[in-house]
């Protein structure tokens, strides 16, 4: 039994890392905590459904599942086109409303305006798609059955493989490639990053593409283990900022730690706390990492 | 000193908020070659005048200009691919970043295989930086800090060298080796302007100074000349003091 939690857990917490990554980053480099974060997921997901109709369209080869899978490659290309679709949303975010107001109105009025954006973004999809739940596929999918009597389904296998794909080009972006050294840079001290000579716009419009890039590969990864929403990523709010404060604002690696942690937590909950219960725990996990370690995990003590 | 004027910064007044300027019209310039330090007491605006030509602090009249162009209120970013080096006063060097990634950091404006020659250059003229290169920089003392910070500036051959305080918190010897640094930049044709707290060090490796109070030009002329004028000494440098046993202005 608590193996399954246990498995669970991990696959929870890996839509939470891909969500948390872009939260966290944007934490650090904006200064601010974006609630509209988590409609970035449903976004990701949604649009993920307009790409995946048309690339159905074609039928053949695009129309098929991939062996134990639920979807094909329709959905794989959907993703990609979600993930630019989102990249899209979330620059003109910053271009119009966040950007803005960090020139001219404080951290408070841009963590207000991000309530109010997410709201819209919440509402614009339910005014598109409406409020009923929608599946990628009505494809029937049989459970794996993993040593310890864990199950599991194949598509959460893949989304934990996608996740670990994820992070590992993510890490070697952030380690060796110069965007990614200026990235942490600019996070670290940006009047420093502009008199060497990085564009921190530049960098800034880089973040918040890897950010939503992140929150839709969550989104259309959650929407394929359970259905489509409006209330998707607003569900996995607390989840995303448990993950990010836990990590420390900024870090790749705090991220992913903090959504297994988060995820974990949720789920071997259950096992002694009644389960309506489950969503409290990202709340008492943000309370014990800004009591203990306000930082969080990888983050450093601001000086 | 070639009489190539590479700075020129001409009745700048600028502050953090424009309805609150630091800087009340203060003109400088300095030519290729040459060391001029800008010194004053507390509060006299010297930080904010290398951050207003650095670009980090907006200039909301007045002209800088680089080598007859004008670069009034240009991006910081476009300022250092240009050729403006600025090395501030505290945060100099990115602490959660390697010695490499730094130095990675200032070849920014360049294209890659250019900034990666140019780090191998830097590595020859400090060693101590290669020997170091995977560890954090948050991790160096304070003059290491200080070469990691002015060996990024130089990255990209800066034809104008800005310096806020390069001695702050630094020992003695330290401080010697820095002065050192500039005066090599100087010999190999750039322009430094240099703000230093402690004014009379600064004098000596300098060539020329600016004196500068509530924003205001005060005083100018050669360093030697400063620093032997009785009457500046005991207002700006503190000499009289220092002779009393007190302290100084250092």
């Amino acid at each position: 039994m608590i193996l399954q939690h246990i498995a669970d857990g991990i696959l929870s917490g890996a839509i939470v890392s891909l969500g948390a990554i872009g939260l966290s980053f944007t934490m650090k480099l904006l200064r601010f905590a974006n609630f509209s974060h988590s409609e970035l997921l449903t976004w990701g997901a949604y649009s993920a459904l307009v790409f995946l109709a048309f690339f159905l369209s074609f039928g053949g080869f695009l129309g098929g599942t991939i062996g134990p899978f639920s979807f094909g490659p329709a959905l794989l290309l959907a993703m990609l086109c979600s993930c630019a679709a989102t990249s899209v949303i979330a620059i003109l975010l910053h271009r119009f409303v966040f950007d803005r107001l960090s020139r001219a109105a404080g951290q408070m009025t841009m963590v207000f305006a991000s309530f109010g954006v997410a709201l819209i973004l919440r509402h614009l999809v339910q005014l598109i798609w409406g409020s009923d739940p929608i599946y990628y596929s009505n494809a029937l999918q049989f459970a794996i059955l993993l040593p310890g009597n864990v199950r599991v389904m194949p598509d959460q296998v893949f989304l934990l493989i996608l996740t670990m794909f994820v992070v590992a080009a993510l890490h070697l972006f952030m380690t060796r490639s110069r965007t990614g050294i200026a990235m942490r840079g600019v996070s670290e001290n940006p009047d420093l990053a502009r008199v060497s000579g990085v564009n921190v716009d530049r960098i800034i419009t880089c973040v918040w593409i890897i950010g939503a890039s992140g929150a839709a590969l969550g989104g259309v990864l959650y929407g394929t283990t359970v259905q489509l929403r409006p209330e998707l990523g607003f569900g996995l709010i607390l989840p995303l900022f448990a993950a990010a404060i836990l990590g420390g604002a900024g870090s790749l690696y705090g991220a992913v730690l903090g959504g297994l942690i988060v995820g974990l937590s949720e789920n071997l909950s259950v096992m002694i706390i009644p389960t309506t219960y489950k969503p409290a725990v990202p709340f008492l996990l943000i309370l014990a990492i800004l009591y203990f370690r306000p930082q969080g995990i990888f983050g450093e003590r601001s000086r | 000193m070639n009489g190539d004027l590479a700075l020129e910064a001409i009745n700048v007044v600028a502050g953090y908020a424009p309805e609150l300027p630091i800087l009340h019209g203060v003109s400088a310039h300095v030519e290729a070659g040459e060391v001029v330090s800008v010194i004053g007491p507390n509060g006299a605006g010297k930080s904010t005048l290398v951050k207003a030509i650095a670009g980090l602090v907006e200039v909301t009249s007045g002209a800088v200009r680089l080598h007859g162009r004008d670069i009034t209120g240009r991006e910081a970013h476009r300022l250092a691919a240009e050729g403006v080096g600025f090395v501030p006063q505290t945060g100099n060097v990115f602490a959660t970043l390697t010695i490499h990634e730094n130095l990675i950091m200032g070849g920014a404006p360049m294209p890659k295989s250019v900034a990666m020659e140019r780090i191998r250059e830097i590595y020859g003229m400090y060693p101590v930086l290669q020997e170091r290169m995977h560890e954090k920089a948050g991790v160096l003392s304070g003059g290491q800090r200080q070469i990691l910070a002015v060996a990024r500036a130089l990255l990209t051959k800066p034809r104008l060298m800005l310096l806020d305080e390069p001695t702050a918190g630094l020992s003695p010897t330290a401080a010697g080796e820095l002065f050192d640094v500039v005066r090599g930049l100087s010999e190999r044709g750039a322009a430094v302007l240099m703000v230093e707290q402690n004014a009379k060090a600064a004098l000596r490796n300098s060539d020329r100074g600016y004196v500068l109070a509530e924003g205001r030009n005060r005083l100018d002329g050669l360093a030697s000349v400063l620093l032997s004028d009785e009457e500046i000494g005991e207002i700006f440098l503190g000499q009289r003091r220092d002779a009393a046993g007190a302290g100084g202005a250092e």
